[in-house]
């Protein structure tokens, strides 16, 4: 019975796509006071994925909260999507979850039952990362919203940032690309079964094994590629390492069918506004075809890992993440180079 | 002309509803939407269909007239 209600009918943004714009958001935080503390390592002044703290030489917490309106109908993946998609930002930091609280937003009119599989869903993703739930809050509204806040420790030495790419470093994405797409294309019942599928895949796929299979290489960087997509994650990393990058868009990993939904125009809004606020940063070539130009700004959500590796340990990387990931596309798609005018270049 | 109403709608319902127009053989229609990026995605949409179209505003919404 808990199929029968459509969870996506109660959300007009899906997942990461219902994010409040980058530039939005920049303007609102440059407004609110400056806080100093020499144990914050990474704060939101980094536009980074999680909020570090060393609390101890030996010991640093990794704080990162995420929730959002259903991304699927069945409400038991949606919790495994919510929840894989909120570890993820421990994963990117180099940290290893350790306790996750439920964050719920639930209408009173909907069965218990239906969040009940939501909880469900978080729960068995939090068991798979190996971390503990250890309480959550709950609020009566009229969009289900769920997600999860998580703590995360890690020695401060094994953090990884978006800032420490240097020039000649491969770029390894994990998954591939398409979530916000292929989702519209669901939500408006003309995706096929292999693209529902393969996203349904993606989203659940933790990145807990690619993190840890990447400590046995040099690592400069790493962020998760989420809402404000790849070119947005990109950029980030670009401007707090003071590098470019260069993505070659035929080696950007897609999923099955997203191609010919964004030519449909199944484009989430989110994918405009992503374009818009990176701007001029980002320089796409001239053969670039209009639907993989719209795929490299979808949000995506729970989406994969942006890694920039040491040249001489990529082929090895890519092959430890393939293996270590059999359901995603772990694929290498650039290089970091030396600052140009722009943060990120695309070549066909 | 047919009127295909989709202001305050999100993505993907105005393009559902361009399907659905398409589908009933509804000659030449016009859709409305709210946002900028709603009216790209029609129009690429209806590209996607084989169908011509002329865009525009009106009253503060936006409208792609897709031909017969």
């Amino acid at each position: 019975m808990t199929q029968t209600v459509c969870l996506t009918k109660y959300s007009k943004n899906c997942g990461c796509a219902a994010k409040i714009g980058p530039g939005t958001l920049n303007n609102l935080l440059e407004k609110l006071p400056e806080f100093h503390d020499e144990h914050l390592m990474v704060g939101f002044d980094k536009s980074d994925d999680a909020a570090v703290y060393v609390a101890r030489d030996d010991l640093a917490v990794i704080q990162t909260l995420d929730f959002f309106t259903p991304v699927v109908d069945d409400p038991y993946l949606f919790g495994r999507v919510a929840a894989t998609n909120a570890l993820s930002d421990v994963y990117a930091m180099g940290a290893r979850p350790a306790t996750a609280l439920n964050i719920v937003v639930f209408p009173k009119d909907l069965p218990a039952e239906i969040l009940g599989e939501i909880l469900r869903g978080g729960a068995d993703t939090v068991l798979e990362a190996g971390a503990v739930m250890a309480g959550g809050h709950s609020i009566q509204d009229d969009t289900p919203m769920y997600g999860l806040s998580v703590t995360g420790f890690a020695h401060p030495k094994e953090i990884l940032t978006n800032a420490g790419a240097l020039e000649g470093d491969v770029l390894l994405l994990t998954k591939q690309l398409g979530v916000g797409v292929v989702n519209t294309a669901v939500k408006g019942n003309m995706a096929g079964e292999e693209a529902r599928k393969e996203v349904l895949r993606v989203m659940c796929s933790l990145n807990k094994n690619s993190a840890e299979c990447m400590k046995a290489f040099e690592v400069h960087a790493c962020t998760d590629v989420t809402g404000f997509s790849l070119m947005g994650h990109a950029r980030e990393m670009a401007l707090a390492s003071g590098v470019s990058l260069r993505i070659q868009a035929h080696a950007v990993p897609l999923i099955e069918g997203a191609p010919e939904y964004a030519r449909m125009g199944l484009i989430p809004g989110g994918a405009y506004r992503n374009r818009e606020f990176c701007g001029e940063d980002v320089v796409l070539s001239q053969g670039i075809s209009e639907e993989m130009n719209d795929l490299l700004f979808d949000p995506q959500t729970s989406g994969g890992l942006l890694f920039a590796v040491a040249s001489k340990d990529a082929e090895a990387a890519l092959s430890a993440l393939q293996a270590a990931n059999p359901d995603t596309k772990a694929s290498i798609i650039g290089r970091a180079e030396a600052l140009g005018d722009a943060h990120i270049y695309v070549d066909d | 002309m047919k009127e295909v109403d989709a202001r305050g709608l999100s993505c993907p319902e105005p393009l559902m509803m361009t399907d659905e127009a398409i589908k009933e053989g509804a000659g030449e229609f016009t859709v409305l939407v709210t946002e900028p990026f709603q009216r790209t995605n029609v129009e690429k949409f209806a590209r996607s269909k084989g169908k011509t179209f002329t865009s525009g505003e009106k009253d503060g919404y936006y409208t792609v007239t897709v031909h017969a």
